[in-house]
């Protein structure tokens, strides 16, 4: 079943056929054949499928149409066809990625296109993995806890800049991607000692915000085992929300670590300054 | 928790179900990180042509010992050992070096392209046992801002030798007078590169303020951290922009001092 193409009715915009991108980009092959991941805890294969495409076309409207047409039985998790509920996290040619935001003309339909799930967790059915060890791993995160109110009315004042520095934190989807190219969780399987990119991007907005007093450094260094992180910014580079996760998270909660623990001198220099968690 | 792996994942070096060549990026930061460390360490085990006219090689600045008219304190000291080669830049270059070696940035780039830790995103590995910056030796990563505040240091006598490469003294009269010559631009360009890589260093970020969660209430630091902020965005261009005007300094020191090429004064 091909998926039509939607065309703006240009009367109503006021733009003419004319005012089209000059280089648009040529249209995709009329089929595509995707290598889709099938089976469960036990084990499974990767299962050829040839359908039609059409521009505008991401992956998941490509296994949707596989689902309806060839496979029935297809198991995929999926919300809102919008990368803002992160259900439709997957591995589109080894990559983990969106499907829903991963657009065919971004990838080489001439070869077979793999979706497989995401390898850092167990699989359920298909393309259906359980991501419920994060939730797990969330509980174990010291929750926020503010300081005294400042205001006669019992409430708090804080300033934009400061809040601007965890609004980026707070974007996240938890679609669980970083987590999945982790190469600590994924290769070396150290669920146990490493809370991954995300929560560590929890603890960041947690830790940095300008309300909470809550110390959580000597966790990240033992129970959150933020030193297996070797910054190699894989979580970054595959993050839809685009959130810095290396640079703005990790990196500077490193940092607060190598205060509390391997800066001597930085210590003994923040005695007699104003610093400390203003 | 338990946490069963796919059973299709493929595992080892270079396992992965990408299509593209992902191969390419180590590939090249493993030569040019190769090709620099190859070159800094001959150039400095040289021990001559490190100097011409006013110019000083960064490799080699500040001169602490040396023959030269650039040194602080006279000729190589007695104390050095005797079965040990002497070069000035044998004092300095560990610095700088292990600046770099410990800097956010490098490290990502240098555990993909050198240990395959992994080789790439979504790429196999060729070990299982895994200790990452937890654990000796890379725990030792965390000096990073103790060779920042020397790199500070660094930058600040690297700048005064812009400004003696602007003096040139007349070989036949003596005199000194101001000039600019390609080789005070080298110096220039090589010193404003080294400054966007070194003030945008991610623990110098979280030293000004980043360890602020009220920054507003700190106007000053504030700033320093929202400038030091800007440079960070582009931390990867400048580590490598000031990589490659460090190495060409010292070349172009060096093969004019060598008589290979001819500095071309401007002014």
């Amino acid at each position: 079943m091909a998926t039509e193409t939607l065309k703006p009715d240009l009367a109503d915009t006021g733009a003419s056929e004319e005012l089209e991108p000059p280089h648009r980009q040529p249209d995709p092959p009329a089929t595509a054949t995707f290598r889709v991941w099938r089976g469960d805890r036990e084990g499974g294969q990767l299962v050829d499928y040839t359908t039609s495409v059409s521009p505008g076309m991401v992956v998941l409207d490509a296994i949707h149409q596989i689902q309806a047409d060839q496979a029935n039985d297809l198991a995929v998790r999926w919300n809102c066809k919008a990368g803002k509920c992160g259900s439709c996290s997957a591995e589109v040619n080894g990559m983990p990625k969106l499907m829903c935001m991963t657009r065919l003309s971004e990838l080489p339909l001439e070869k077979p296109v793999t979706v497989e799930p995401m390898r850092s967790f167990p699989p359920v059915k298909d393309l259906v993995t359980d991501v419920s060890w994060n939730f797990r791993v969330k509980t174990r995160i010291k929750p926020f806890r503010p300081r005294a109110p400042d205001a006669a009315d019992g409430t708090w004042r804080m300033t934009q800049p400061d809040v601007d520095r965890v609004q980026e934190f707070r974007k996240c989807i938890e679609c669980f991607l970083c987590q999945d190219v982790c190469h600590v969780l994924r290769d070396h399987q150290l669920q146990e000692e490493f809370i991954g990119p995300r929560f560590l991007v929890h603890v960041a907005a947690l830790e940095m915000h300008p309300l909470d007093v809550e110390d959580r450094v000597a966790d990240l260094r033992r129970a959150h085992g933020i030193g297996y992180c070797n910054i190699t910014k894989c979580c970054t580079q595959v993050c839809p929300e685009h959130i810095t996760i290396t640079d703005n998270a990790i990196i500077p909660l490193k940092e607060r670590v190598v205060d509390e623990f391997f800066d001597p001198l930085g210590r003994v220099l923040k005695v007699f300054s104003r610093g400390g968690k203003a | 928790m338990g946490h069963a792996q796919l059973p299709v994942v493929p595992s080892g070096l270079g396992a992965t179900m990408r299509p593209d060549r992902w191969w390419v990026q180590p590939a090249i930061v493993f030569l040019l990180l190769s090709t620099f460390i190859v070159y800094a360490t001959w150039a400095a085990f040289q021990g001559e042509h490190y100097t011409h006219g006013p110019y000083l090689s960064p490799f080699y600045a500040p001169e602490l010992f040396g023959a030269s008219s650039h040194a602080w304190f006279g000729p190589r000291p007695a104390w050095w050992p005797a079965w040990l080669v002497f070069s000035p830049a044998l004092l300095i270059l560990p610095f700088p070096g292990i600046f770099r070696v410990t800097c956010y940035y490098y490290r990502g780039a240098y555990y993909k392209a050198f240990w395959a830790d992994p080789p790439a995103c979504a790429v196999g590995e060729p070990r299982k046992r895994y200790r990452g910056e937890a654990a000796f030796p890379l725990i030792l990563q965390n000096v990073h801002r103790y060779f920042l505040y020397v790199a500070l240091g660094f930058l600040f006598l690297l700048a005064t030798d812009v400004y003696k490469a602007m003096w040139f003294t007349d070989p036949v009269t003596g005199p000194t007078s101001f000039g600019i010559g390609v080789g005070t631009l080298v110096l220039l360009a090589n010193v404003t590169l080294l400054g966007g890589y070194t003030l945008g260093c991610h623990s110098l970020r979280h030293i000004v303020g980043g360890y602020l969660d009220q920054l507003s209430r700190f106007p000053a630091r504030k700033r320093l951290y929202d400038c030091s902020s800007c440079l960070n965005r582009a931390h990867m261009r400048w580590a490598w922009t000031s990589l490659f005007s460090v190495a060409f300094a010292d070349l172009y020191v060096r093969l004019c001092s060598m008589g290979v090429w001819s500095d071309w004064r401007i002014v």
